[in-house]
This record gives C-alpha cells, structure tokens and sequence, in this order.
C-alpha cells in the first residue's frame, strides 16, 4: 500500500496547500481522486510520489516509512512509484525523440536502453518512436509519457490529470493501458481527474474534495 | 459567413502536409458551431486561416465571406485594420498565457478598447463576461484560469464583432468552469453573434453546440444539428468518437489517424472503420436530411 497519514504540505511558509490528508492507494486497484482547480490534488501528488517533501505527516510505501524526498529519496522507493503529468508537452525534453524519453528511465537506472514491448502496448510505431515531441501531437506525447512511466515496471502510478488534454478516443485507450497493468500487474493507481464521468468508469473508489 | 471549399496545404522541405482539405460550412446568426475531432485533425489550422494567421509557406484555397469581403484573400492591412478584432474575435487557448505578464489586465483590455471600439468602458465589459472589473486591476498571474479566460472572451468581444472564433478555450480548465465558459460562449450565440468553437471536449460541445461539424483528418466528415449527431451518429469516425467517452461505452477507435503527408486519396477513415468493406470510398459530403455526411453507408 502507498498511503499518506495526516499529510501537510505547501510551498511558501504560512500558505497550507494540504492540511492533514489521509489517502491509502491499495495494490491491484483504482483511487479517483475528484476536486475544483487549486485543491491541492496536484501537491498531493507530488507528495505520493516522493517529489515534494511535506511540512509534517508519513508517507508510507509498502509499509517502509519515507524518510526522504526528491533527489535524496532512495532509487528503490523512486522507482517504485510512476507518474504520468497533465501536460505532455511541459514533462519531456524538447531534444529527445519518443525512444530517448521512454527508455530514459531504464538508462538511468543502469537497464539495457530498450523500448520492448512498451511502445506496443501504448500504441507508438516504429515511425512515432523515432520523432521528436514537436513533430507528434499531445495524444501521442501522452502515449510516450505513460510507457515511461511504466518502463521500470513501477508497483503505484499517479495519473494527475493524465488525459485532461486528450480527445475521447486517446483518452480510452491509455485508460485501457493503464487498467492492464493494474490487472495483469497489481499496480495501485491513483488517478486525479476533475471529470467525475470519466472517474465512475475508471476507478473503483472515488475519494472528493471540496 | 460563408465557408467554401476551404483548403490549406503546408509545403515542407520533400513534404506536402494537408491540414485542412475543402472544407465547406457557414456561421451564422445566433448559432454556435462546434468544431470537434482528435488533436492534430486540421481543427486550429482551419481557424488560423480565417484569422489569415498562418505561417509564410501555407497555401490557401476557397474563400469565407462576409458582408463581400473574402478574408482568405484579403490583404494584410485590411485583416488588420477591418477583420481581426471587428470582424471576427478570437478567444485564445490558453487566455493566461496569451495576455502580456508585465501589464495588468485592465491595462492590456484597455488597449484593446481603444484600438478597436473607444467609446466602450472597460468596468462594463468586464462585467457582460462575468468579471468583477476589481479583478481587472491584477497581473495575468495573479488571475484564476476562470477569470483569465473571462478577460480572454473580454478582449475578443472589445470590437464588437459578429463573429467569435474560440480555439480550445477550455483545455486545461476543470468541469464546472468548462461549464460556465460554454455557457457563455451560447449566451454570445444568443445575443445573435455567430460562433465557432473548436475543441476536443465532446462534453463541452454538447453543452452548447448549437450544430456540430466532425473534422478527421483534414477533411469534414459529420455536418448537422448538435443534437441530433450526438443522438444518433452517421459517420463511423462520430459514432467511434461518442463511443469512446466514458457515459458511451470508453471504447477507443483502434489504430491511428493517418499522418497529414500521406493521406489516402479515398477516405481517410477505411483502415479503422469498423465496416470498410461495402462503402464507395469517396470522402465527399452527401447530404442525408439537414445532415451532411461522408460516408456512403452511414451507421
């Protein structure tokens, strides 16, 4: 389970963007997480995924407390967590091509640099593969950020806001990826999304904030 | 206005790139259009040409007339001086980045106000959009994405003009504000402006659209009253958009959509249509009731 406990956190002092939060992500399923702009679901999800240190709280991964945050957290408790941003365009770097950005993880953590069987299951030919982020559209951006994110078969996967850029059809089909690892994986997922719709289909609980 | 046989074609280095090809609609009075296909169909690049804002190595081709004048043809100085901002108000993607960071909102709508229509008070145009005129006083990233777009529709409407043309201007937004700048944009439809919305939330255009055109790979395929295409489908491509939404079934269209540099003559949609083997092929639109469609065997 990936779980924080009376979670607080912000980024300037005197302004709280999460004040005491309790979320639990169980393994093998689905947390929707639903709220307006500027609720903090986007700093919670940079909590859960070990990139911004809270004020005060626990995050707990597999029940192994997280001591620290960022660069300092361990490569074992990094990489277990995955994460798919909003906005494809704004999570690559412009230089690289959709090979370079999906087998960039495994080249950092010392795998052989190979895309396998990953480009397929996300959907990215041969040809997408070999173009840079401003030759290919959101939709296929997105493809690439979610096969990174799962390329070193991480056991949670934050999706924060993960298709609020994409047509309905691409939408699906990454949704439908994403539910394959859960259920061929066990992956836990936690999946942030304003639109309530798409949330009832998706996941198997769905937490609100106001 | 009138659309006819609109065509843009980019010309690259060995590479011809086909956004949009023979396009043909009208805007009229008191409707809102809804412009809906998958991103990198031809949807900003259509509406970048009725602006005249596309880049140096585009070619053009039809013609979009009001009241006579055509502004595909139409000149630099008289896109400047007579349709941009008077005739046609654009409404901008993402309004927080389109407006100058170092000047507060009042400053830049101000600016606008004078260019284009002077005897206007700013506090007043402000608040048709549903904006506290205090709120004008900030800077752009002082601003709520609400009320940054709020000012975005402020500034498309300081020229009064009768036609708004709003590209994606709720990517990025949450439901409830989707909402609310949908039902703005109507509120426009209904003062009796004509407005073009293009965008990939399908939520967002049935909330709306008062007619919807489906735009697949440069060309439109779907043509018809809002309801009645989101009701009961004619194209295969609609019927797998509609599908794919969560309330629909959360079916993807499997494959891809065709790259822009190599478009099949016939039509684009045959390597993903679920029934490709009795159709004729032929991409044109036929009209089946008040629809126009591009399919030979619609669904």
């Amino acid at each position: 389970m990936l779980s924080g406990t009376g979670l607080v956190a912000g980024y300037r002092r005197g302004v709280t963007v999460l004040s005491n939060v309790d979320i639990k992500v169980d393994r093998g399923a689905v947390l929707g997480l639903a709220g307006p702009s500027g609720c903090g679901k986007s700093t919670l999800a940079k909590v859960l995924t070990l990139l911004h240190e809270p004020w005060a709280g626990e995050v707990t991964l597999d029940d192994v407390v997280v001591r620290r945050f960022r660069h300092a957290a361990p490569r074992a408790q990094r990489t277990a967590i995955g994460v798919v941003f909003q906005q494809p365009r704004l999570s690559v770097d412009p230089r690289f091509t959709l090979r370079e950005i999906v087998v960039e993880p495994l080249a950092a953590n010392g795998f052989p640099a190979e895309v396998g069987d990953l480009a397929e299951r996300v959907g990215l030919t041969e040809d997408l593969l070999g173009r840079r982020p401003h030759e290919v559209s959101d939709g296929q951006l997105q493809r690439a950020c979610l096969a990174r994110a799962l390329a070193l078969k991480p056991r949670y996967l934050v999706c924060d806001e993960m298709t609020a850029m994409l047509d309905a059809s691409t939408t699906a089909a990454l949704v439908g990826v994403v539910q394959e690892e859960v259920h061929t994986a066990g992956v836990g997922v936690l999946a942030i999304s304003h639109d309530e719709e798409l949330l009832s289909v998706w996941a198997d609980d769905v937490q609100r904030w106001v | 206005m009138i659309v006819q046989g609109l065509s843009v074609r980019f010309l690259l280095r060995g590479a011809e790139v086909r956004a949009v090809t023979d396009a043909s609609f009208e805007l009229r009075p008191g409707r809102l259009l809804a412009l809906v296909g998958e991103s990198g169909c031809g949807k900003s690049v259509l509406a970048s040409a009725l602006l005249g804002l596309l880049p140096g190595n585009a070619e053009v081709r039809g013609s979009a007339t009001l009241d006579g004048l055509d502004v595909l043809s139409a000149d630099e100085k008289t896109l400047a001086t007579k349709v941009r901002g008077r005739m046609i108000g654009l409404v901008p993607q993402s309004a927080v980045t389109h407006l100058t960071p170092v000047r507060t909102a009042r400053s830049q709508l101000a600016e606008a106000v004078r260019a284009l229509k002077p005897d206007q008070d700013v506090d007043e145009l402000a608040e048709r959009v549903g904006l506290e005129p205090q709120a004008l006083d900030r800077y752009p990233h002082e601003l709520s994405g609400g009320m940054a777009q709020r000012v975005g529709i402020a500034m498309a409407l300081a020229g009064d003009p009768q036609i708004i043309l709003a590209d994606e201007p709720t990517s990025g937004l949450d439901r409830p504000l989707v909402d609310r700048t949908m039902d703005l944009l109507a509120g426009l439809a209904e003062e009796g402006r004509a407005v073009l919305l293009i965008t990939h939330d399908l939520a967002a255009a049935r909330r709306s659209a008062t007619d919807l055109a489906v735009m697949y790979a440069s060309r439109l395929v779907e043509l018809g009253p809002a309801a009645k295409v989101f009701d009961d489908p004619l194209h295969p491509y609609t019927a797998g958009l509609l599908n794919a939404l969560p309330e629909g079934g959360f079916r993807p269209i499997p494959g891809h959509p065709p790259e822009l540099t190599h478009l099949p003559d016939g039509c684009a949609f045959r390597p993903r249509c679920p029934v490709p083997d009795t159709c004729g092929d032929d991409p044109s639109l036929v009209a089946h009731g008040d629809r126009l469609v591009a399919c030979r065997r619609p669904c």
